[in-house]
């Protein structure tokens, strides 16, 4: 059992209840791919590559009207403590399903029909909140392949640990809290794309956390946009 | 499985190298840029990133206590795994590692074994019950070619900068000790170098697109004094003796140069 000492409201790591960890975004990493976006939260480190707009060799699952997103959500063997086994597994398997749900509303997929845009999400170490972490990499790699998008969706997680309603929980939060919510908005107009939620809040104290994790998903916004420009300049 | 290069690329190519030269401009004995950063991964005990030209790669080198096998009940287990992640070639599929992810870490892992890298004796904790596995896995995440050479130059750097626990035993129970890390036994350094055969001539670090159109690629493993630890022919061409006794020649200077990656 590890007990989270608070000091005049601080988090274990020091943190106040809406402070992110530190975050880095960067546009354009790999040398292959389409589009590429690497991002580090904290001790989360993101690897997101994009290819396509290309051809659907699957004829039946291809679209006459539009094209689809297809993503793969996978962590690396040495991306957590004790080795995880290669190849998908349950969890990242619903990952992969609500991410390419939640960037879908962001991108113009009526502009290449019968075509697959593949989002691949490797995570190479893990410290809490991959799956926001991998969403908000994975829009800026969906910029960098040069797709007409709408918005650039980011993602954030809030939820309550220690009795505390906080934002962008660590691993330890994460396991040791009492409830847990990723979110993933389009910032310009403050829809949401992406939510799921585990544990126990009351209603009060769920408004505060989606306001909580908006607030961060606004921030992170900024560093996605930097990124943008970092590589193409303004 | 390889791209299409159109005849002009191909031709191309083949004359350069005809002339002494390379599209990238290198010579035929030349490798690409090379930069290696060790222990990128905290959470991996051991860790590595290799950079050959445009070619990427990470490496986790990571323990595990788990039985030894039956006919070496003494000795540590190597485990080399690689993915060949599809975010690194338009070419790689996700699902199952096919034959060249297999044979890139059968490759890898012969040449480190029987370079006799690590001490594998030293890795036992109860003899014929609980010994260290160490997983070397290998993530490929920019592919434009020679990928071997790249995951034995990271995998050896991975083993190096490795930390594991101090492992005791008292009444047959294992304690780690976490507070108390020690390297891992490193015994050698094992590395290899890979020719690709275009046009007649023998070129040192194939690109992506020198792969594509050569005829035939050999990779020879060597260790620190120069003896060989493993070889691979790949591709559909024959070779000669000669060819080959020259080319062991080429890879001892040519794995010396690595070796200074390692340092």
């Amino acid at each position: 059992m590890i007990i989270i000492i608070i000091n005049n409201n601080k988090r274990a790591d020091g943190r106040d209840f809406n402070e992110l960890r530190p975050l880095k975004i960067e546009a354009g990493v790999l040398e292959r791919a389409d589009g590429s976006a690497y991002l580090e939260l904290g001790g989360n480190k993101v690897l997101v590559a994009v290819y396509g707009p290309r051809e659907f060799y699957i004829r039946r699952m291809q679209r006459p009207d539009r094209a689809i997103i297809r993503c793969r959500y996978n962590m690396a063997p040495f991306s957590v403590e004790d080795r995880k086994r290669p190849g998908p597994d349950r969890r990242s398997v619903e990952i992969s399903k609500i991410t390419s749900e939640a960037l879908k509303p962001a991108v113009f997929l009526e502009k290449f029909p019968r075509s697959t845009i593949d989002v691949f999400i490797e995570i190479l170490q893990a410290e809490g909140g991959t799956r926001c972490a991998g969403i908000t990499a994975a829009s800026v790699a969906l910029a960098d392949a040069g797709l007409p998008m709408k918005d650039l969706i980011v993602s954030c997680a809030a939820g309550k640990a220690n009795g505390q309603v906080v934002l962008d929980l660590s691993e330890i939060e994460d396991k040791e809290g009492e409830a847990d919510l990723p979110v993933a908005i389009m910032p310009r107009t403050g829809e949401i794309t992406l939510l799921q939620m585990d544990g126990h809040l009351t209603p009060e104290e769920f408004e505060k956390a989606l306001d909580l994790a908006i607030e961060g998903c606004n921030k992170i916004n900024q560093k996605q946009k930097e990124a943008i420009k970092k590589r193409y300049g303004e | 499985m390889n791209s299409i290069v159109p005849e002009i690329t191909r031709r191309s190519i083949i004359n350069l190298i005809n002339n002494e030269e390379r599209a990238d401009g290198r010579s035929l004995n030349e490798y690409r840029e090379i930069s290696l950063e060790n222990g990128v991964i905290e959470k991996s005990e051991g860790s590595a990133r290799v950079k050959i030209g445009n070619t990427q790669l990470l490496i986790g080198a990571k323990p595990q206590i788990a039985e030894p096998f039956p006919d070496t009940p003494t000795m540590g287990v190597l485990m080399t795994n690689s993915e060949l992640l599809p975010m690194a070639s338009p070419t790689f599929e996700p699902g199952p590692p096919d034959e060249r992810s297999v044979e890139l870490a059968r490759v890898v892992d012969r040449c480190i074994r029987q370079g006799e890298v690590v001490d594998l004796e030293k890795l036992c904790i109860i003899e014929g019950e609980k010994v260290w596995m160490i997983f070397l896995d290998i993530h490929v995440l920019d592919y434009d070619g020679n990928l071997m050479d790249a995951a034995v130059l990271g995998c050896v750097a991975a083993l190096m900068n490795a930390k594991i626990p101090n492992a005791s035993v008292v009444d047959n129970e294992i304690i780690l000790d976490q507070e108390k890390m020690s390297p891992l036994p490193i015994n050698e350094k094992a590395l290899m170098c890979t020719f690709a055969k275009i046009g007649g001539k023998f070129v040192v670090d194939p690109s992506l697109l020198e792969e594509d159109v050569m005829d035939t690629r050999i990779s020879i493993g060597m260790r620190e004094d120069g003896s060989i630890c493993a070889m691979q022919k790949g591709g559909t061409e024959p070779i000669t003796k000669d060819e080959l006794m020259n080319l062991i020649n080429i890879a001892r200077e040519k794995t010396g140069e690595l070796l200074k990656y390692l340092e």
